[in-house]
């Protein structure tokens, strides 16, 4: 694109200001978790290892961990399932309903998070349980896959409207079956697409607290969960930071990988 | 040439399913519309049918009879009217600063920056949704506290903000800045360089081809980013706890009253005021095409 | 097309409406049949004897309270309990009252540790059983200032095993407060120097506060009970916050959030619980907390079981455990107040900890009017007016805060 010089260099000073912007609280975080003082007060004074040593004994935070990280698989999958087909569906036939359909899908993720959480609690406690399912990881898993489905609905819908029918009615031409058509044509063109999607629909799920305080059972405690308990334990906060510290370092990598994946797919649509 | 063999079963269901399209888009529609349509719109209008009944005031038990008495209490009372106003305030307060921040980043990570740069500068982007909602809206407790970091900036214990209804602002423009930054850049990076460049050719400054190239581009991706950043704002009762100070919003309201003497009709019916905003502001922004965008 | 769309949705709309409707699903409870407005008490049996335990038990409580040292290893008290009795401990950390009430209604769970502005909702509720003390071998240790009161009791029947209490104290900056407070009359003074600085506690039963010091400042107004006010006494007491939530900074209902207020300066003056102020002063703050003349309301914890327990005799076994003079001992230095058990004060590790919690100082816990959930049936006994019930209270609360 044509800018001058100056409007380049006031972009890019801007970018660097949002840049930090966004990441001086993640180092207020990283460098409180060295806080001696265990209400994080500023400035710290004392600076001390010894809740990067509780953290790594925390049974409760490796657990929580657990939880979220199969929690977050869990609603990833479903979403991927659940919005592929959508997408499918939508894109590719015309039916009655089609646009209060895309409407509902967005739904869940547009509606406050409270409103979906009392609502599919009650539902639960309503329908399921008398069938004889409690509240658990379950019950978690379906809340999360709702407003998940948007995010790999819609990346997977804007890939097949790139891709269009062409190459797999050339495919058909060429004798393949359905099947074999899905699996060696339709596939590869959306599968940085569900990536995208099915990452996001992850980290959606992994720091969602609001829904899950309203559908966990007794006993689930995912990893904002139990952040939430523990920040307002004496001796725990700190434990939290050293947590989320780890969390932010860690995170870089599933992104990074994902970039490269989708990065140059998506590069490559450009003309 | 291969042969193909025709009797194998998969084969056979996928030529039948290919002659039947009918067949094929109710096995497609026939989970997400089970889970989608009967799951969570049940589950809302079993939540609305609820907001018509009323509580026992003494034992907490629920009354299922038909009532308008949650309805009225939202109308008269003044409290439930300035506290929707206030949490509306809040919502497009923080849809507009994210989006002043979003756009000029979006445009440099699309356009400017070089194509290994945009990789990292993506990375940079979402890397702090992987941190912890909580962890940082407590960081920006500590930022805004008196004689905190934020304070002593501005010159001295008590000069800062502090706590209160613009710290919500900006803490939760602060969260929900990646949400409003993706969609742009999204956009904003489909779009071909090479329209721009026959913008500047056809003698466009850099303003007009901004307005007139750029723009409708940008109108979608920003309403889809918008509505991440209306609805989680209007619905938030976490972080105005955290820096909010004395602030109550809508999403405090609806939180109370599911405890507060188990009083779930009332909530629901508080909580119909958030979802009436959402639905209308859906409405109203499906026809910019903003949906597609998420 | 989007004609076509919209038709949809509205059939879809009716149609489960329509069912939603007939199937009268949705917030149900299963709260045993009292008629609305009554004051019926449930008729619910305690549990006549203490079979084998069940294997596991389903508790709700405050944090703190049900440690199994994941959280700091030294703090467990809930490895030997499952040990000895074989009942597996699943524990709900609930926020504040008003969740564990509605935990307790879904009959998921066994045993509550219920404040006294909870316990009297699920006695009435028919979500508790009254408890048969005989099964509960260490009940006869309990002070007797805990048995048998207004929060645990109902006609002498007691309906929960006592966990301890404490007072709401008032809490201030001894560097910017001066003189030092003496009345609780410094956190509603109406045009007070510290605007923007004071606290309170962020629940309904804050109003018990405001009505306790206009009980004393204000006796025109005839209120012998913070617990039981009419609409003259309800409205005075709510005028008296609103004018204070003008000088409020801001209300608080978890520790670390209040702790790191005082220390940073953002509130200097406000109530508390002595676990925050001995946090506080271990970090450095320079601060004080102190019993105000008039007197402050206080808690109560007690134990409760479910009247739909599964877990009945686990629940009873786990009962006996928390409040054993060790277990009793723990908890309370863990969270900070003072034990119910007589045994415990020479169990803790802090030997000063009975006399710095007042554990069996009386005349204390005399000055402290226990959180108790109002009813528009009075509390103090009188019969010629309604007072209000905790649904207005809690109307009113959100009024206060605007």
């Amino acid at each position: 694109m044509t800018l001058t010089g100056w409007a380049r260099w006031a972009l890019r000073g801007f970018m660097a200001l949002g840049l930090i912007f966004i990441y001086v609280p993640l180092t207020l975080v990283l460098v409180n978790s060295f806080n001696g003082d265990r209400t994080f007060g500023w400035p710290p004074h004392d600076f001390t290892l010894r809740w990067w040593s509780s953290a790594w004994d925390s049974t409760g935070a490796r657990d929580a961990l657990l939880t979220s990280v199969k929690a977050g698989l869990g609603a990833t999958a479903a979403a991927l399932v659940l919005g592929t087909m959508v997408a499918f569906a939508v894109q590719r036939f015309r039916f009655f309903g089609r646009d209060t359909l895309s409407l509902l899908i967005v739904l869940p993720i547009a509606l406050p998070g409270i409103v979906t959480g009392i609502a599919l609690d009650s539902a639960w406690r309503s329908v399921i349980e008398p069938l004889g399912i409690g509240k658990g990881l379950l019950s978690v898993i379906v809340g999360h896959a709702t407003f998940c489905v948007v995010t790999v609905y819609n990346n997977v819908l804007a890939r097949l409207r790139r891709t269009g029918v062409s190459l797999e009615e050339a495919s058909a031409d060429l004798g393949a079956s359905p099947g074999q058509t899905f699996r060696y044509v339709t596939f590869p063109l959306i599968r940085s697409a569900l990536l995208a999607g099915g990452l996001l629909a992850f980290a959606l799920s992994f720091d969602e607290i609001i829904v899950t305080t309203f559908t966990a059972g007794p006993g689930i405690t995912t990893l904002p969960i139990w952040i939430f308990n523990n920040l307002f334990r004496p001796n725990q906060a700190p434990v939290v930071n050293v947590v989320a510290a780890i969390l932010v370092v860690l995170s870089v990598l599933p992104v990074w990988l994902a970039q490269r994946v989708a990065g140059p797919a998506a590069g490559a649509s450009r003309t | 040439m291969p042969t193909v063999d025709t009797e194998r079963p998969g084969r056979r269901t996928g030529s039948f399913l290919y002659r039947h399209p009918g067949l094929r888009l109710a096995g497609l529609l026939s989970a997400p519309v089970l889970w989608l349509v009967v799951a969570y719109l049940g589950a809302l209008s079993v939540l609305l049918v609820s907001a018509f009944w009323t509580v026992n005031g003494f034992t907490g038990g629920v009354v299922k009879q038909f009532s308008l008495q949650n309805f009225r209490t939202l109308v008269t009372e003044d409290v439930y009217r300035n506290v929707t106003l206030r949490s509306l305030g809040v919502a497009v307060s923080v849809t507009v600063i994210c989006v002043v921040l979003a756009v000029p980043m979006a445009v440099y990570m699309a356009k400017v920056a070089s194509p290994r740069a945009r990789h990292w500068l993506v990375i940079a982007i979402l890397t702090p949704l992987w941190a912890s909602y909580l962890v940082k809206a407590y960081a920006w407790r500590i930022l805004l506290a008196n004689g905190g970091p934020v304070d002593w900036l501005f010159g001295g214990p008590g000069h800062g903000p502090g706590y209160g209804l613009f710290a919500t602002i900006l803490v939760l423009a602060y969260l929900w800045l990646p949400y409003m930054i993706l969609p742009i850049y999204a956009g904003l990076e489909r779009l071909p360089d090479s329209l721009l460049e026959a913008s500047a050719d056809l003698g466009a400054h850099a303003g007009r081809t901004f307005r007139s190239v750029m723009l409708p581009i940008l109108i979608p991706s920003v309403f889809a980013g918008s509505i991440f950043t209306f609805s989680l704002s209007l619905g938030d009762y976490i972080t105005v706890q955290i820096v909010g100070g004395k602030t109550q919003l809508i999403g405090n309201l609806v939180y109370v009253n599911i405890g507060a003497a188990d009083n779930l009709p009332f909530a629901a019916a508080i909580a119909t005021v958030p979802v009436l905003i959402m639905v209308v502001y859906l409405v109203a922004v499906r026809r910019s095409g903003a949906l597609e965008e998420l | 097309m989007r004609h076509s769309g919209r038709a949809l949705a509205a059939a879809l709309a009716a149609g489960v409406l329509t069912l939603a409707g007939c199937g009268g699903g949705g917030s149900g409870n299963g709260s045993a049949g009292v008629g609305p407005g009554g004051v019926t008490l449930p008729k619910i049996d305690k549990l006549a004897a203490l079979g084998a335990g069940e294997g596991s038990v389903n508790i709700v409580a405050w944090a703190g309270y049900v440690e199994d040292g994941t959280n700091d290893p030294k703090v467990d008290w809930v490895h030997d309990f499952e040990k000895e009795t074989g009942c597996k401990v699943n524990a709900k950390i609930a926020g504040t009252s008003d969740e564990m009430v509605s935990l307790m209604k879904t009959g998921e769970y066994d045993v509550v540790s219920a404040s006294g502005d909870a316990s009297l909702r699920l006695i009435y509720g028919g979500d508790v059983a009254p408890v048969n003390t005989s099964l509960v071998s260490n009940y006869q240790d309990v002070f007797d200032g805990l048995k048998n009161k207004q929060w645990n009791s109902v006609n002498g029947v007691a309906y929960g095993i006592p966990h301890g209490r404490g007072a709401n104290l008032l809490m201030y900056r001894t560097d910017v407060v001066k003189p030092a407070p003496t009345s609780w009359g410094s956190v509603f003074e109406a045009s007070s120097p510290y605007k923007g600085k004071i606290t309170a506690y962020d629940s309904p039963i804050y109003i018990a506060d405001a009505a306790l010091y206009l009980m004393k400042t204000q006796p025109a107004l005839g209120i012998k009970s913070p617990y039981a006010l009419d609409d003259t006494q309800f409205k005075a007491a709510t005028d008296l916050l609103t004018a204070q939530n003008k000088n409020v900074g801001e209300y608080w209902s978890d520790y670390t959030k209040e702790v790191q207020a005082f220390k940073a300066g953002n509130s200097v003056l406000g109530t508390t619980w002595q676990v925050i102020t001995n946090l506080a002063q271990a970090d450095k703050a320079p601060v004080e907390a102190i019993l105000p003349a008039e007197g402050a309301t206080g808690w109560s914890d007690t134990w409760m079981v479910s009247s739909k327990a599964k877990h009945p005799n686990c629940a009873y076994l786990w009962m006996n455990h928390i409040i054993s003079p060790k277990a009793n001992a723990a908890v309370a230095e863990w969270f900070g107040e003072a034990p119910a058990n007589k045994l415990a004060c020479q169990q803790t590790a802090d030997k000063n900890f009975c006399t710095t919690y007042h554990a069996d100082d009386e005349t204390y816990f005399d000055k402290i009017w226990y959180w108790t959930t109002p009813l528009a049936q009075c509390l103090d006994g009188r019969t010629n007016v309604t007072c209000k019930d905790y649904s207005a209270w809690t109307q009113a609360w959100t009024t206060i805060k605007g």
